[in-house]
This record gives structure tokens, sequence and C-alpha cells, in this order.
């Protein structure tokens, strides 16, 4: 029993992450109708970010995260800036395309520095051990990704529901004529899809970067396990991003402790969950919160 | 029936001049051939004709919602009190005053009623959205009832009244009404139009309504211009409109004698007389 609880709360943390990582792909789809295949260099960007400032510059750990947010945001919102504005309007496949260049770029960008390749770990900032319950045993750094995240989720969540950039934003995906005739600023909103999604992505690597070591490779990998966790909980969904991200890392963790021992090599995490959501979309093929088009009869 | 119609010259200050204006789609495919109308302040102004004359081109080149279409305006100037629109952004001339309710409604079909209309209040940064939903639902009360509503899931009607009531919300001081009785049953098109003549009385919005329904825009505007084929062809105050032959024969389907038309016997005539 508390073999599948400790399981479930390693696989909730992991799954925090994806929920992150999740969010700002959503962010961005949802806004632009974009897949953005750079998510996980936005990551790195922000995990780097925040390894950079606190080894080499010394400063405090939580000066150097909201740095890194800043950072980042900056760094998407420019990327929007330079290279998908002009392709507005264009076929969206170009755009998609763009982004795939763009992970190349930002990928080769990062080699120039020193964390092109290797291992880095941000010095321990939270004191040893951690609260148990119920015989589950929760390290400090496994609890601030859990309350990091549900923080971020409620502040987009607030943000999207209530105000009324928000509700701007949800409009130009909706309708982008309609919004433009009410003097919505459809380039203003897609710039700030992309920051907000910078946001979010630093969030997610400094997460990574607490819980565990960063690397390039691994942290780029995590742009690409979005997939699965937006496509199960639903590409346009905010609530299916948290959802898809947390059941796609509680599956992963499960299946690492129940059927690796049973499979020769194992290695089952990286399949099991993509045969879950294989089963998902035969039943709701827009996934489990994703938008299902009203039609009028 | 009277010789001359008024001028629009005469119901009030004109706030909206377009001077002949030229409109391509594409760089190619010329659309207006030298538009000229004004708009007096405070009054309604209908734009009639048949599908494809060009109206609600004529209304996109006003918003700035031409571009988003790859439409240009080629020649003319469009001026609203003293600055020229021709060309300008949809955000620019929404800070201007001037919003356009899109044909077909295009509501926030995800958003609930309510949202949809605090996206009206964009513009604002929602500070006004508080006081103005109240306006809003005061025209609208249908409008309240449904404020938790997705938009997507509510009647043509109700959808209209929301993609006018949205239009409210950024305050603006001429309305662009495009077909507003599309698709509705004519009951809900009279009232619809009575709503925006209440609109007009009490707020002293101006507003330029584009439409094929010619009764029942006639009824409710001081002023309308008739377009054909890219070019206004006729124009005068309604009465003088509702009286015009012409105007009677070919848009209201009222024969010479006084009786109801079939509308094969006006379409006939009508392209004989084209060809003319």
């Amino acid at each position: 029993m508390s073999y599948l609880l400790q399981l479930l709360v390693s696989g909730l943390v992991v799954g925090s992450i994806y929920a992150l990582a999740a969010l700002g792909f959503v962010l961005i789809y949802k806004a632009s109708r974009v897949i953005n295949f750079a998510h996980g260099q936005f990551i790195a960007v922000g995990a780097f970010t925040v390894y950079a400032l606190v080894v080499y510059l010394k400063l405090n750990v939580w000066l150097a995260f909201a740095a890194a947010i800043l950072f980042t945001a900056l760094v998407a919102y420019l990327v929007e800036k330079l290279f998908l504005k002009p392709l507005v309007g264009q076929p969206i496949i170009s755009v998609i395309m763009v982004t795939i260049g763009l992970a190349s770029l930002l990928d080769g960008l990062i080699h120039l520095t020193p964390f092109g390749g290797g291992n880095f770990s941000l010095p321990r900032f939270l004191p040893e051990g951690g609260v148990s319950f119920l015989g589950v045993s929760v390290s400090y750094p496994q609890l601030l990704a859990v309350v990091l995240t549900a923080l971020f989720l409620a502040g987009f969540g607030w943000f999207f529901q209530r105000s009324t950039l928000g509700a701007a934003m949800r409009a130009v995906a909706d309708d982008q004529m309609a919004a433009m005739s009410l003097g919505v600023s459809v380039e203003h909103v897609f710039a700030l899809a992309w920051a907000a999604a910078g946001i979010t992505a630093a969030a997610a690597g400094f997460i990574v970067g607490t819980v565990s070591g960063i690397n390039l490779e691994s942290l780029v990998a995590i742009g690409l396990k979005v997939f699965p966790a937006v496509i199960l909980g639903g590409l346009d969904s905010i609530p299916g991003a948290v959802v898809g991200g947390i059941v796609i890392g509680v599956l992963e963790n499960l299946a690492t402790g129940y059927l690796d021992p049973l499979v020769p090599g194992g290695g089952t995490a990286d399949v099991f969950p993509f045969v879950v959501l294989l089963l998902v979309l035969w039943f709701k093929p827009h996934g489990l919160f994703g938008t299902e088009e009203i039609e009028r009869v | 029936m009277r010789e001359r119609p008024a001028s629009p010259e005469d119901l009030g200050e004109i706030v909206l001049e377009v001077n002949n204006i030229e409109v391509v789609y594409h760089d190619v495919i010329q659309v207006l051939r030298g538009v000229s109308l004004k708009v007096p302040g405070g009054r309604i102004t209908a734009l009639l004709g048949p599908n494809g004359a060009g109206k609600t081109t004529t209304l996109r080149a006003i918003s700035g919602l031409l571009k988003p279409e790859y439409g240009k305006v080629t020649d003319g100037r469009i001026l609203y009190r003293g600055e020229d629109l021709a060309n300008r952004g949809p955000e620019e001339i929404v800070r201007l005053g001037i919003v356009q309710v899109p044909e077909g409604r295009h509501v926030f079909k995800h958003l609930t009623v309510e949202e949809n209309l605090k996206v009206g209040s964009y513009i604002h940064y929602g500070r006004t959205v508080r006081e103005d939903l109240e306006r809003i639902y005061h025209y609208f009360p249908r409008l309240y009832e449904l404020r938790n509503k997705l938009a997507g899931y509510t009647s043509g009607g109700e959808q209209q009244m929301l993609a006018i009531g949205r239009a409210l919300m950024a305050r603006p001081k001429l309305l662009l009404l495009d077909e507003p009785s599309l698709g509705l049953a004519p009951l809900l098109v009279r009232e619809i139009f009575e709503i925006v003549r209440q609109i007009n009385a009490e707020e002293g919005v101006t507003v330029l309504v584009v439409e094929q329904n010619a009764r029942v825009a006639l009824a409710a505007a001081d002023y309308g211009y008739i377009m054909e084929q890219g070019r206004i062809v006729l124009e005068g105050d309604a009465d003088y409109l509702e009286q015009n032959p012409d105007v009677r024969e070919f848009y209201l389907g009222v024969a010479k004698s006084g009786g109801r038309k079939s509308f094969k016997e006006v379409k006939a005539y009508k392209r004989r007389k084209r060809f003319m």
C-alpha cells in the first residue's frame, strides 16, 4: 500500500512538472493554434538562467527564480515578435515548421554556453528531510514542486477566467476577426501568450532544478513529454493540461514500479502513458477536456 | 411624392464622410468604384442594396476590418471628425469611437454571454465593465438572463443582441451594423431595430446600418443610401426613399398599382432595366 502511495507521490511531482510545461504549450496553442516544438528549449533557458544566476552571480535562489521568469518571458516574447509575427496569416503548418527550426536554433545557442553538455545541480537551498504522512515521505523539494505548480496554475486560471485581458485572449482564440472588431490587438495577444508560456517554462525549469539535476537533453525531453499530456487533456484546455500532465507523470511512475519488473529490459514508463492515451482518444477524440465544436442544430 | 430629398446636412452635423473611395481585394479585385456617403451625427443612416453591391466592404473600409480580408482602400478618403481613417488598423479606429458589429454576429462561442460583453470593454481595460454591463442589460434584459450561458448555445436573435451589446461595451460614438436581420425571424428583426432606435435616441449614438431588408431598415432610419455594383445609385431621407417608385418596386416589392408584387416579376424587370 505504502509502495503504491510512494509511487503516486513521485508521479504527482513529475506530473506537476509536465503540467506546468503543458500549460505553457496550451497557452500558445489556444491563442494562435501554433504547436510550439521549441517549448523544451524555453524550459532549458529558464532552468539554466536560475543556475547561472545562483552559481556565478551568487544570487539568492528566489531572486534568481524571479529574474529567470522575467528573462524567459522576454526571450519568448522576442521570439514571437521576431520570428512568428511576420508569419501571421500564413498557413499554420509553416508556422509550426518555424518552431521546429527555432528549437534547433535555441539548442545551438545553448551549446555555445557552458550548459550544452553535462549535468548541473542547483546548490541545496531547502532543509534536509521532509514531511511524512500515511507512511509516505515527501521531501521538501517535492513539496515545493507541487505547491509552486498549484500556485502557478491557480494564478493563470484566475487570469483567464476573471480578467478582461484573459477573456480577450480566449476571445482571440475563438474568433480573431470579431476580437479585432472590438479593438483587441491580435498581435499583442499572441506576444502575451508567448510571454506567459515563457513564465510557465521558467517555473517548470526551476522545479526540475530543485527536485533533480538539470541537463539540456532531459529538459528538452520534457518539452516533448507535453505532447501526450496535452493530447490527453485536450490541446486547448488549461485544466486539461494540468490533469493530462499529472496523469502522464503518475502513469509513468506506476509503470516503472509495477510493469518494469515484469518486462525484460524495463522501460515501460516510456510506452505505458501512450497506451492509455490511445485508449482515451478512442472514446474522447478531443481529449478529456478539449473544446468540442459548438454546433447549433 | 416630393421632388427633392433632404440632404444629410439637414439632419445633423456630418460626423463621417466617405469620399470617393475605391477598394481592391487581393490587389486585383475591385469592389468599390468611387463610393461617397455622408453620415449625419446622432441619426440612423441605412445603406441598402442587393447581394454583392459592396455594402459590407464599405463598412469594413470604415472600421479597418478590410485588412484581415486582404482588402485595401486604393483611392479616396474616409473622414471621421476631420481624421482620415483609410487603411488604419481596427484597434486605432475602435479607440476613435467607431465599432462594427460584424455580419453573421460572430459571438465568441466558447465564452459565456457576460464574458463576451467583458471583451467589448477591452479598450477601456475593463475599468468600465460594471456600469456598462448594467447599461447593456437594461437594453437587452434577455442577455441578463443568459449571462452565464455559453454564447454558442444561444439562439440567432440572442446572438445578434449579444453582438450589438458587446459592441456597445466599447462605448462607440458611431456604431456600424452589418445585416442585423440576417437569418432572423421578422418579429425578432423588428425587435432588434426597435432597440437600435432606442439606443440611438437615448445615448445619441450615430448608427450606420447595412441591410438587405430595406423595409425594416428604412422604417428605422432617418437617411438612406442605395448601392448597386460598387456605386451609390440613390440617396435621400427615409421618407423620400420609401416613396420613390424605383425603391418601392425593387426594394420594397410594391407594384405601381400599390399591391404587392411577385418576386419573380420584380427580378425580371430589374434585370431588363439594368441592361438598358
